[in-house]
């Protein structure tokens, strides 16, 4: 088969030891962590990660990056939450527009980039400050707290049975989010889509010399992301008891993280969604997990930081030894 | 010649101030090789691209299976049947063997690609030509030469009839080569044409059943290879132009001292145990043909590449050199061949680029001194006569020759004793080059030793005292000026034939 390498040099095995490393520390460390409603908690808040990350992991394995999902998703959740509230508009319209607006956002990206020749990194930079410009724009009136169980989107990703105390949870959002990780690696690896998406970050002008439409597959590298920033901001709105205008920058940074954490090139060309899901779970196991050991999550951004060195430089090594053996 | 399968007539193809193709000649037939050789800069890839729709013709017809035709991208000439397989592979590294091959046009079932086809469909590639690659390997995994496998498999699935090899074995190793012809033989069996471009005469002779040779950019004659010597080759290559002024006789004294000796150098496949001397106020000349080396060897000397092994010694002083920091420390100057990625910043001033190497000579302090800069600075414009209103010109203001002398203002600012020029007058045009030439042998007159790295013959006759000859990373000979001709340099330049 073409995975003729063994388990124990991929990358994405690596990280999943580190996950069940990190769970296990922090579960013999602290009791609160041991408790299944942690754990629920803990899930909740990496929904919108996850589905950040798996959009964004198109931008990237071309060798591109797109910033403007972090801004993005609170725009859509805030539009989204005005139409609903001051407008009457059905939950479901609402979801749908949070996903339709972040298409749209990724298209003006795409075609930046794509079309227009704008490198990845400026075209959405500016994407990523017209999103939070709007995002100040809509939000005329502070947006209401929403607590209480049930309340917006928040039956989509918890499903809830009984009351008070005794409630059976289940995490419906992990399932959900599980789900669309193996439709995009599908998507990834058998479609044309897929097949192009790595192509332009391995070598796009071969591509291009073998008569293919590269700024089409390009630009939607960026719909996808945009799609996902969508959807993340359903899954935003969902967890956070506040959807605040002027937050969101530094989001993306996160899921960015995360799917290079799970192994995808820093060059292009490479990369596997399942990597990004066990990537972005190791910075979510210590953005909410550090707390529970005691640690500032301060801490939180440095380890990731360190995290990140690593996983780049067993990014970088790799291509060096293929180099040599050349 | 009613089998030609492709026939190019009379072609014409003009750029901004280069006549590139001038009345070309070229035809192939079904069950053929057909060499296509010259010098650098012939035209032989200006003449493929034309044909294959990279470039436009200004003037002349292509003939292709008896009809007139006139393709506007590679991807017409290829549904046509006309394929190239370049030099400079075109594979996506990330992906199969298979998804290369049939990258852009591969199989369906509903929304998921077919890699079960795809991979069946190689391998059914790969058994016609008799070529052991693993369709599921990755392509960043294979060798070079596998790789090329794979373009020729390639190019054979899109039905092709006409396939264009660019000097194919530059790469390959000699077990490599044999494959490859192999190969070609098997398709010039099947009746496919074959276009051969390679400088290697040892493989002409081995493969090719006729030879077209242009000069120029204007065609040459096309010669039966078995009929022919390489000596016929080359004469045909090198033609009777008259150069301007060659130098005959070197007046650098025999007993010059010797600044510079290499020995023994070594870095990867382009240099192979170079050794050679350079004596004071001497102008050696590098000479070969594309991928000779010459620059690998200038680059690996100026600490730029790293070498594997190699000893050098400057004025009889065994040195090190691991960077170019230590090269220029031991009065090494290299002038790139690439101005402006290398040589130059060319939105900075003409003063900013000449002390660009020397800055802590002009610092006060941590500031830097702007009038003993622009001091040194108009004193080389004023030596070198380069033609600017001032010395706070950008350098991109500057015409290609000017340029060029900012940047050998910028080591004669470093008082670098030892100057490697590659390719010096590289788009430069005639008027600035004889100036460049006066230039450097007023330098080399001065005492300071050249080494000049060229592909032009008549730069390398002219302007040399001695010239060693590279070919494929080796040096392959050395000559003095005044028993040097262009037949016998380009006799060590080219492979023997075995």
């Amino acid at each position: 088969m073409t995975k003729k390498k063994s388990i124990i040099t991929d990358q994405r095995f690596i990280v999943l030891l580190v996950i069940i490393a990190l769970v296990v520390i922090y579960m013999i460390f602290s009791p609160e962590f041991r408790q299944y409603s942690s754990i629920l908690s803990m899930l909740d808040f990496s929904y919108y990660d996850i589905l950040m990350a798996i959009g964004v992991t198109f931008p990237l394995i071309t060798a591109g990056v797109d910033l403007s999902i972090g801004t993005g998703m609170v725009c859509y959740a805030l539009v989204a939450g005005r139409l609903v509230r001051d407008y009457n508009c059905p939950v479901l319209v609402a979801m749908l527009i949070c996903v339709l607006f972040g298409a749209i956002v990724g298209l003006a990206n795409g075609t930046l980039i794509g079309v227009m020749g704008l490198p990845p990194f400026l075209a959405t930079l500016c994407t990523c400050m017209i999103t939070r410009g709007i995002s100040s724009m809509v939000m005329a009136t502070p947006w209401p707290t929403n607590k209480q169980p049930g309340g917006w989107f928040h039956s989509i990703f918890k499903l809830t049975f009984g009351t008070g105390r005794n409630a059976l949870k289940l995490p419906v959002g992990f399932l959900v989010c599980v789900a669309l990780v193996l439709l995009m690696e599908f998507v990834l690896n058998h479609t044309k889509f897929g097949r192009y998406t790595i192509a332009i970050g391995s070598n796009k002008e071969a591509l291009m010399l073998s008569g293919v439409n590269v700024k089409i597959y390009h630009v939607m590298a960026y719909v996808v992301c945009g799609i996902f920033a969508g959807l993340a901001a359903i899954a935003y709105a969902a967890v956070v008891p506040t959807v605040q205008p002027g937050t969101g920058a530094g989001l993306e940074l996160d899921a960015i993280g995360g799917v290079f954490v799970g192994g995808v090139s820093a060059t292009g060309g490479y990369g596997s969604v399942i990597g990004t899901l066990v990537g972005v779970f190791v910075i979510v196991l210590l953005k909410t997990g550090l707390p529970y050991v005691g640690l500032q999550a301060n801490w939180q951004q440095i380890i990731t930081g360190i995290v990140l060195i690593g996983a780049v430089m067993i990014d970088v090594a790799k291509r060096r030894r293929m180099a040599k053996e050349q | 010649m009613a089998d030609a399968i492709l026939t190019m007539e009379e072609i014409e193809k003009s750029f901004p101030g280069v006549h590139a193709l001038d009345h070309v000649h070229f035809d192939v037939r079904r069950g053929e090789v057909h060499a296509l050789m010259g010098e650098n800069g012939a035209g032989k890839s200006t003449l493929m691209k034309v044909l294959t729709g990279i470039y436009t013709k200004d003037y002349g017809t292509i003939t292709y299976e008896g009809k007139e035709v006139s393709f506007n991208n590679t991807r017409e000439a290829q549904d046509a049947g006309i394929v190239i397989v370049h030099q400079e592979l075109n594979m996506i590294g990330d992906l199969t063997v298979a998804q290369n091959i049939f990258i852009g046009r591969e199989f369906m079932k509903g929304f998921k690609i077919d890699d079960k086809k795809m991979i069946e469909e190689s391998k059914k590639l790969f058994d016609e030509l008799k070529i052991d690659i693993n369709p599921r390997d990755k392509m960043s995994d294979l060798t070079v030469g596998k790789q090329q496998m794979c373009e020729i498999a390639k190019a054979i699935s899109h039905q092709a009839k006409v396939i264009i090899f660019d000097e194919p074995s530059a790469a390959l190793t000699e077990k490599e080569i044999e494959d490859l012809f192999t190969i070609i033989r098997d398709l010039r069996e099947k009746g496919m044409a074959i276009v051969y471009i390679s400088h290697r005469m040892d493989e002409i002779k081995v493969i090719t059943d006729r030879v077209t040779v242009m000069r120029d950019g204007g065609y040459v004659g096309t010669l039966i290879t078995k009929d022919c010597t390489k000596e016929d080759i080359i004469n045909m290559m090198v033609g009777r132009v008259i150069y301007e002024d060659p130098k005959t006789e070197s007046k650098v004294p025999k007993d010059a001292p010797v600044v510079l000796k290499v020995e023994h150098l070594n870095a990867g496949r382009m240099v192979q145990d170079v050794s050679f001397e350079l004596r004071k106020g001497e102008i050696l000349g590098f000479s070969g043909l594309m991928g000779a080396g010459r620059t690998e060897t200038a680059r690996a000397l100026f600490g730029a590449d790293p070498k594997t092994s190699g000893d050098i010694y400057i004025n009889g002083e065994k040195v090190t050199i691991n960077s170019p920091q230590d090269a220029v420390k031991h009065g090494i100057g290299y002038l790139s061949e690439d101005r402006k990625r290398y040589g130059i910043v060319v939105q900075k001033t003409i003063t900013e680029n000449s002390t660009m190497a020397t800055l802590e000579k002009y610092m006060s302090g941590i500031f830097i001194n702007k009038s003993e800069e622009k001091k040194i600075t108009e004193h080389y414009i004023e030596e070198l006569a380069t033609k600017t209103p001032s010395a706070d010109q950008l350098v991109v203001n500057l015409s290609g020759g000017n340029q060029q002398k900012v940047v050998i203002a910028k080591w004669l600012v470093r008082d670098c004793d030892i100057l490697i020029f590659d390719e010096p007058t590289r788009g430069i045009d005639v008027g600035a080059k004889n100036e460049i030439y006066k230039l450097m042998n007023r330098l080399a007159s001065e005492g300071k030793s050249i080494i000049m790295i060229s592909s032009e013959m008549t730069e390398i006759l002219r302007m040399s005292d001695r010239i060693v000859v590279m070919c494929e990373g080796k040096k392959t000979g050395e000559l003095d000026i005044s028993e040097a001709t262009q037949e016998k340099i380009m006799n060590k330049a080219t492979r023997d034939i075995a």
